[in-house]
């Protein structure tokens, strides 16, 4: 142990500087680009205190965001659980933006940092950039500069309109956030950068071609406008239509345009987040799976000590375990642990394949390039098209996974399937499922509404396995949908397969929002 | 790659977005944090700390599925003995299958977070004021503080001004002449250049030179004492305003535990309104039966005693006090008296001379809280009994004295009492 030379060593102890967090950097980027063949964006790290991982915490990990008192209620949560201990920090956060800034926290080790460093500079970075959901549907390069137009064009119609006028309309843009994206590819890519001026443009253009003289003009009575057929009707409006806040935004008769760009405001930032929700474990996997294999490499060649990799490998244990079903301390199925456990049985496929893994990945097993097969998993598929791909019978068997229906028509739970052959796939089905955002949230649209008629809106949920809506937030939600709309919602949930109705919620608007 | 450091930047980016979530949830914590002042210690309660809120009103409501009905699926790591088809009964209490199923119903939980101690006391004290006081001069006192008072030439070490003695030096040096190192070391150089060349006129000036300026390098040092600077302080005198505080008691057998509880809380309040304006303020607390008694906090609200009520007794005990320990020139004073209102009936004159002579003059503010037991209230409904000691107070208010009465029978009634006797008196009070 001795004989060790000393030199070799990026770090020693537990303290750092600047200095040794650019040679471990670069170190780490050795290993990274240079062995595992990652493509990166540039990285920015930024070391921060505590309290400001708080701050960064409370506004959903972004630098800067517009001002909502539910960022403070956030924040007072964290704050509350952090200062009685019940909740640890997290090392590190990492934007998905070019660059790629990582935040890392004043207070952590050495070893710490090095392990931040591989899991977010490098991990998710490569993620970022080269999974295709992020490269549909995010802009990196555009994120920061929209969210500081966001900030200030939030900012001046608070000083324009009032804070409560404001704020109403963003607690109801919030409410629909999870149902303002759009999940098909459309026309345009995503481009933040041109949002600002496009605001500004219409901005200019409504003032341009502002006449006073067309409110005179009297209307043409007496001739009525040959009424629309239904169908044509709501082929004008592209309905059906999931995405509710869009249609707001577009169709919504009684909108100011400020409410209007607020909308669109946060619908933006939900479709930037959308990847994220369908990628935790797949994001998560690849960036434990780097760290894993950086800084096992940084070991080998002796550029940390034993007793740093020990550390990294106690803090790495924790953030991959896996609770039983039947453990206090089971909280669902961790995504670190799912993830670092397929990429690993991914690699072990690739290297020392099993007659049934060649049976099942004929295509991977025995072809010994792991990170090929790897880079090559993180740039196509998303959570759901990945655990039904490359979720392997060892790993189930490994996890001891079954599958539990709970069928209230039934007296008792029945296992649907176990680890055996006969279940491997029909559990692996069930677990991706499990993943599919589209099956997770409550498919409802926007079906029908005659702007010339009554003008009441009318929702449907697709209601899937008899599950219906939470009923008192849907009433609230339904209640913010109605505020802005400006007239009568009707939300029905209906049985998708037979079109039986279950249960119908109304909604009248408060007038107090125009 | 960049390192950026941030930690320097400014904190707190969160606290507008934190006032905001104060504003809007405001009338439930308000609540909460009187529910929570209830039950604390008298200076406990100025801590601030944890408040917690029905969820309900800061709820963001989303579409979401309801736990409840329906078909659900888990899929669970870690099976041990089951097979396909197996059946398990249900856990009680609920149609949630597995572990996971059920925490969907936190609309109903609280919303616990913590207040800062001074958020918690503009809550809580929100919209209160000290009486007026305007004919009152408002007593201060001095207190000696340190204030930086330029430099001097001796201080102790811990005190040096490196920078300006470091100035001190350079600045000597350059006077001074004395040769700068790089100057020694060209001369040098020089020298062994020339020795090369053989012994010269020229090298042995150089020596020379060199031998000289070597001479002047040692006469004049580097630092010298002669150029430490030390940063001087200078004591101050701050004018500090300090309060005391009495409270006084009546513990006679008459007064129950209810009636106690009522007048801590009274005092409760009146404390943390007193530290919220005064830096610093002391408790006196006096407790009287037909003798009065200086007694720590403790002992003043729980220790049993019995005896007959002599109300002047107290009053007494608090001229001593204030003679011996807070001259009403340097301290603000405030009183606040709790009893039931008995009195045996030939102490009523002296009382009322006491306060009217004595103790009210050195006061900024007299409260007397009568305290009554939780029927008492009807009795007053239709009877309007007055106690002795109300009576007595009475007259004295009626001539003018400054004493604020209230009567108070149940907990819930101290809070109001209490605003009321602070109430922030509006504008045309104010303004002449």
């Amino acid at each position: 142990m001795s004989l060790i030379d000393k030199d070799t060593l990026l770090f020693h102890g537990a303290d750092w500087d600047f200095g040794a967090i650019q040679g471990v950097y670069d170190a780490v980027e050795q290993i990274a680009v240079g062995e595992m063949g990652l493509d990166v964006y540039p990285n920015q790290i930024e070391v921060i205190t505590a309290e400001q991982m708080l701050d960064a915490y409370a506004s959903i990990g972004m630098p800067l965001f517009y001002k909502h008192w539910s960022f403070g209620k956030r924040f007072a949560t964290h704050e509350a659980g952090y200062r009685q201990g019940l909740m640890g920090l997290a090392y590190e956060i990492v934007i998905n933006s070019n660059p790629c800034i990582s935040y890392i926290m004043e207070e952590n080790t050495a070893t710490m940092q090095t392990l931040v460093i591989a899991h977010a500079a490098f991990g998710h970075n490569h993620f970022f950039k080269n999974n295709y959901l992020f490269k549909e549907w995010t802009d990196a390069d555009g994120i920061l500069d929209y969210l500081e137009f966001a900030k200030s064009y939030i900012a001046r119609c608070e000083e324009r309109y009032g804070q409560s006028a404001v704020e109403k309309v963003i607690d109801a843009a919030h409410a629909l956030m999870s149902h303002g994206v759009h999940r098909y590819p459309r026309k345009k890519r995503p481009d933040l950068r041109s949002e600002e001026r496009r605001e500004r443009e219409r901005q200019i253009h409504q003032e341009q071609t502002f006449n006073d003289l067309w409110r005179t003009v009297p209307s043409k009575s007496g001739v009525a406008k040959p009424a629309l057929s239904d169908d044509r009707r709501r082929a004008l409006l592209e309905l059906p239509q999931e995405n509710i806040l869009y249609f707001l935004e577009k169709s919504a008769p009684r909108l100011q345009p400020w409410q209007r760009e607020i909308l669109r405001i946060v619908r933006q930032i939900a479709q930037y987040f959308y990847p994220q929700r369908q990628t935790k474990v797949m994001n998560e996997g690849c960036a434990t799976y780097c760290h894993y294999r950086i800084m096992t490499r940084l070991h080998e060649t002796r550029q940390i000590s034993d007793g740093a990799f020990l550390e990294f490998l106690q803090s790495h244990t924790n953030v991959t375990r896996q609770p039983e079903y039947d453990d206090p301390h089971y909280g669902g199925i961790n995504p670190y642990a799912l993830g670092f456990g397929m990429m690993q049985d991914i690699e072990r496929i690739c290297t020392q394949p099993t007659a049934e893994d060649r049976l099942w990945f004929p295509d991977i097993a025995g072809c010994d390039d792991t990170m090929g097969v790897l880079r090559g998993v993180w740039a196509n598929y998303r959570d759901e098209s990945f655990i039904s791909q490359f979720l392997s019978p060892h790993l189930m068997r490994q996890w001891r996974m079954f599958h539990l229906v709970d069928d209230p028509d039934r007296p008792e739970l029945v296992i649907e399937a176990i680890h055996d052959e006969r279940g491997y796939r029909r559990l692996r089905r069930a677990l991706s499922r499990q993943y599919d955002v589209g099956w997770s949230d409550p498919d409802i649209q926007v079906v029908d509404v005659d702007l010339t008629g009554d003008r009441r809106l009318i929702l449907h949920h697709n209601v899937l396995n008899r599950t219906l809506l939470h009923k008192d937030d849907a009433q609230r939600v339904l209640q913010m949908i109605a505020n802005l709309w400006g007239y009568d919602v009707l939300l029905k949930e209906v049985e998708a397969t037979t079109g039986a109705i279950f249960q119908e919620h109304v909604a009248h608007p408060h007038e107090t929002l125009f | 790659m960049y390192i950026i450091d941030r930690r320097l930047n400014p904190g707190g980016k969160s606290l507008a977005n934190r006032q905001r979530f104060l504003r809007r949830a405001k009338a439930q914590i308000q609540r909460a944090v009187r529910q929570t002042a209830g039950d604390r210690d008298i200076t406990d309660l100025e801590r601030g700390g944890e408040v917690s809120i029905p969820a309900d009103g800061v709820r963001e409501p989303s579409f979401r599925r309801s736990g409840e009905g329906g078909v659900h699926d888990h899929i669970l790591p870690g099976n041990k003995r089951f097979v396909e088809g197996d059946t398990i009964d249900r856990p009680p209490g609920g149609g949630g299958g597995g572990s996971s199923a059920g925490t969907s119903g936190e609309g109903e939980d609280d919303f616990r977070f913590a207040l800062s101690r001074e958020e918690f006391l503009d809550l809580f004290l929100e919209d209160l004021e000290l009486p007026d006081l305007a004919k009152r001069r408002l007593a201060t006192v001095e207190v000696q503080g340190m204030r930086r008072a330029g430099y001097s030439v001796s201080g102790s070490p811990v005190n040096l001004a490196l920078l300006r003695s470091m100035r001190n030096a350079m600045s000597r040096r350059i006077a001074m002449r004395r040769p700068k190192p790089s100057e020694l070391l060209k001369l040098e150089e020089e020298i062994e250049l020339l020795e090369k060349e053989g012994e010269s006129e020229q090298l042995l000036e150089l020596r020379q030179k060199l031998e000289r300026l070597r001479l002047r390098t040692r006469k004049f040092p580097y630092i010298d004492p002669f150029d430490l600077r030390y940063r001087r302080f200078e004591p101050v005198s701050r004018p500090v305003a300090q309060a005391v505080m009495f409270c006084l008691m009546d513990v006679s057998g008459s007064m129950t535990e209810h009636m106690k509880d009522l007048a801590k809380r009274f005092y409760m309040l009146l404390y943390i309104f007193l530290t919220r304006r005064y830096k610093h303020v002391e408790i006196v607390f006096i407790r009287h039966t037909h003798e009065a008694k200086e007694v720590d906090e403790d002992t003043f609200f729980h220790s049993p005693e019995t005896g007959g009520t002599v109300v002047s007794s107290a009053l007494r005990e608090m001229q001593r006090i204030v003679a011996e320990r807070y001259p009403p020139e340097n301290w603000n004073i405030y009183a606040a008296q709790a009893s039931d209102g008995d009195n045996s009936p030939n102490d009523g004159a002296t009382s009322a001379a006491l306060l009217r002579d004595v103790i009210l003059p050195a006061c900024q503010y007299y409260a007397y809280l009568e305290v009554g037991s939780d029927h008492d209230r009807m009795q007053a409904g239709f009877i309007n009994h007055k106690t002795a000691l109300w009576q007595t107070y009475e007259t004295l208010q009626e001539d003018g004295a400054s004493i604020a009465m209230r009567k108070v029978n149940h907990r819930r009634e101290i809070y109001p009492v209490f605003r009321e006797l602070f109430r922030r008196r509006d504008a045309e009070a104010r303004v002449p």
